[in-house]
């Protein structure tokens, strides 16, 4: 079995084989390091696994894009290589980064205009949601397009404010 | 005692009362919005009513429909948990017109305490300090101007009408004066309907610290001592403790915060529970902020410290009981610290997280509470306020509770939603924490200086295998219901 892998930033190929709770592996990390190894691997509960590795116990929750392990959330993706396409990796590394509203809301202010330089992490447009003033932030550097949103706007779950570019 | 109790609240200390009255055997009644009918406070009382449609001001907020559904159903009083209705006068004396007993000071006290700006003058009364600041309510940007100018940078913006931190914003220096009043005004008229703000003096890294008072109807007025609140995300408290480490340290401040405590709530002709927060700077002067007329959100600290249940005192005092004890009989035994879980992402500046809660695997052990208002299958609603549970620990010494608390922490589990336990996990263990040094300014702070947690080589290379793991065995998606927005994000985050 192959897998193109994402881990906490970090990305490479996982081969590995299954006997029963057996797992064997093997990681070839796109910098070039490698990991082999074997453990025991069981599902405690739908979505709960519980691992042995070299006498170390971990305990993983599955969620959508990301693995808990013992406690530390920790992005995760596993694709099959049959499914992969270099475009999706490029627009995912590169491409217009979406600024959208997390849940039903009202913009109570912009804070940018169409054509500003934004830093990662500099604030795009407050809005609030469930009783609170939230500031939505540039997921990366780039420049301010598509500025949808306005003061005073309501805002549906998903509905883009701006795009970073 | 009472025939039959209606709790007008909903969430964790809906289920908290209900607990209350279950104990001292009165039956209840639940009222729930059209959006909480699987919600833990309703299928906990012995009778629910439908108040309308999810929004607060058309179902927890109405008034004539709640006591409409006290009289039909033959309940002869009202508890009114905190937020909502707790703290409204007009409330409190439509109960005594029609015969219902409000489970809380008279409508009187309310009143006197409600207007933060006049609650400052009667505090001035009592001969209890008052931060420097406007005693009157500001008019325009020009007056704000004058006012800040003449009390000296920084300053703060408050919420006339103000609670739970809504409507404030520190201002350090002049040219910030504008938009943070236009702000604090939005959010005022926003959150209180009333968009009057006022200025006090800022005073750099003070200490929060409340003092819990309980007053019957024979003139009997007590504290049950201090609360340390210090710990404070955005003006929201979110870890709090009883006793405070800083009022351990200087000994009769207790005795005296107590007393101007007393002195405040004896002015406005309070009874039941109530609860005066002051400012404590560095020297341990201490100046009187606002008084909270309800059963504060972190009371369970003050019962695991004192022994004392604060809701059944409340309802004995209600119905026209004495005090169950004299001051002299209060004793403070250990250490209690309490963290408040919300649907919000750390990771994400703190966004709130609504949705639907997939596990919800609660810890126990020697010396934890949780008070919770959810539970596994609940979808966590838009409507309200993102907060889930309060978890508490207490120990023999303060770090004996911190310890407990973060190993509950670790043993609580929550999937479906993000929430800021991990938060906790990591500032409970902060060296300066531990040792008591803190201030209202401490979490922003610790956000600024923190390292970010780096998983482990083998925690990645975990990761890795379980989510290749659970890509292989996909489990059957639940079936989808229409209209829901997770589902309308979830599906247009794949689209694009």
């Amino acid at each position: 079995m192959k897998r193109l892998i994402q881990s906490n930033g970090r990305s490479g190929l996982l081969e590995f084989t299954r006997e029963g709770s057996q797992l064997r592996f093997r990681f070839t990390w796109d910098d070039g390091a490698h990991d082999t190894g074997l453990c025991e691997a069981v599902e405690t509960a739908p979505g709960v696994w519980s691992l042995l590795w070299e006498g170390q116990s971990f305990e993983a929750i599955v969620e959508p894009e990301a693995v808990i392990v013992n406690g530390a959330r920790i992005a995760a993706t596993s694709l099959d290589p049959r499914n992969w396409s270099p475009a999706d990796a490029h627009a995912a590394a590169s491409g217009p980064a979406r600024v959208a509203a997390p849940m039903p809301g009202k913009v109570v202010r912009v804070l940018v205009a169409e054509g500003d330089t934004v830093e990662e992490g500099q604030g795009i447009a407050v809005v609030e949601a469930m009783k609170m003033q939230n500031e939505m932030q540039a997921p990366r550097a780039g420049v301010v397009r598509a500025l949808r949103a306005a003061a005073g706007d309501t805002v549906a779950a998903g509905e883009g404010l701006a795009t970073i570019e | 005692m009472f025939r039959k109790v209606l709790v007008a609240n909903r969430g964790e200390i809906a289920v908290r009362i209900l607990g209350a009255l279950r104990r001292l055997g009165i039956p209840s009644v639940a009222v729930y919005s059209e959006a909480d009918r699987a919600a833990l406070h309703v299928r906990q009382a012995n009778e629910a009513y439908c108040i309308g449609p999810a929004p607060s001001a058309q179902s927890y907020l109405n008034i004539e429909r709640i006591l409409d559904t006290a009289r039909r159903c033959g309940a002869d009083a009202i508890h009114p948990g905190y937020g909502f209705l707790s703290e409204n006068a007009a409330f409190a004396q439509a109960c005594d017109e029609a015969g219902i007993t409000f489970i809380g000071p008279p409508a009187s006290a309310i009143r006197a305490m409600g207007l933060k700006t006049e609650a400052r003058i009667l505090a001035h009364h009592a001969n209890v300090p008052t931060v420097p600041g406007t005693s009157e309510s500001l008019t325009d940007f020009a007056a704000a101007r004058q006012r800040a100018a003449a009390l000296g940078y920084p300053v703060m913006l408050k919420a006339a009408a103000g609670g739970g931190g809504k409507g404030m914003r520190a201002v350090y220096n002049e040219p910030a004066l504008e938009a943070a009043l236009r702000d604090a005004s939005s959010e005022a008229e926003s959150s209180f309907r009333d968009a009057s703000v006022y200025l006090e003096k800022l005073i750099e890294r003070p200490r929060h610290i409340e003092v819990q008072i309980f007053g019957d109807r024979h003139g009997n007025l007590i504290h049950l001592g201090e609360r340390e609140c210090s710990l404070q995300r955005r003006h929201q408290k979110v870890i709090e403790e009883c006793p405070s480490p800083f009022v351990e340290r200087h000994p009769g401040l207790r005795q005296r915060m107590g007393a101007a405590a007393i002195a405040a709530a004896r002015q406005a002709g309070y009874y039941n529970a109530g609860t005066v927060e002051f400012l404590v700077d560095e020297q341990a002067n201490f100046y009187f902020l606002e008084m909270n007329t309800r059963l504060q959100v972190e009371h369970p600290v003050t019962e695991m410290v004192t022994g004392i249940d604060l809701v059944e005192w409340q309802l004995r005092v209600a119905s026209g009981q004495p005090l169950p004890l004299t001051q002299d009989e209060i004793e403070w035994r250990g250490s209690a610290v309490e963290c408040r879980l919300y649907a919000e992402d750390p990771e994400r500046n703190f966004f709130p997280s609504p949705g639907r809660i997939t596990r919800y695997d609660t810890p126990f052990g020697p010396g934890i509470r949780l008070d919770s208002g959810v539970q596994a299958g609940y979808t966590v609603p838009l409507d309200y306020d993102p907060m889930l549970a309060k978890l508490a620990a207490w120990g023999s010494t303060r770090d004996q509770a911190i310890s407990r608390l973060r190993d509950a922490i670790a043993r609580f589990t929550i999937s479906g939603i993000r929430t800021n336990l991990a938060f906790f996990l990591d500032i409970l263990a902060d060296p300066d924490f531990r040792s008591g040094a803190i201030h209202t300014g401490f979490i922003a702070d610790w956000l600024a200086r923190r390292a970010k947690p780096t998983p482990t080589a083998q925690q990645e290379i975990v990761a890795a295998l379980v989510a290749s793991l659970a890509s292989q065995a996909p489990a059957a998606p639940p079936a989808p219901t229409a209209g829901s927005p997770w589902r309308t994000t979830g599906r247009s985050a794949q689209l694009r």
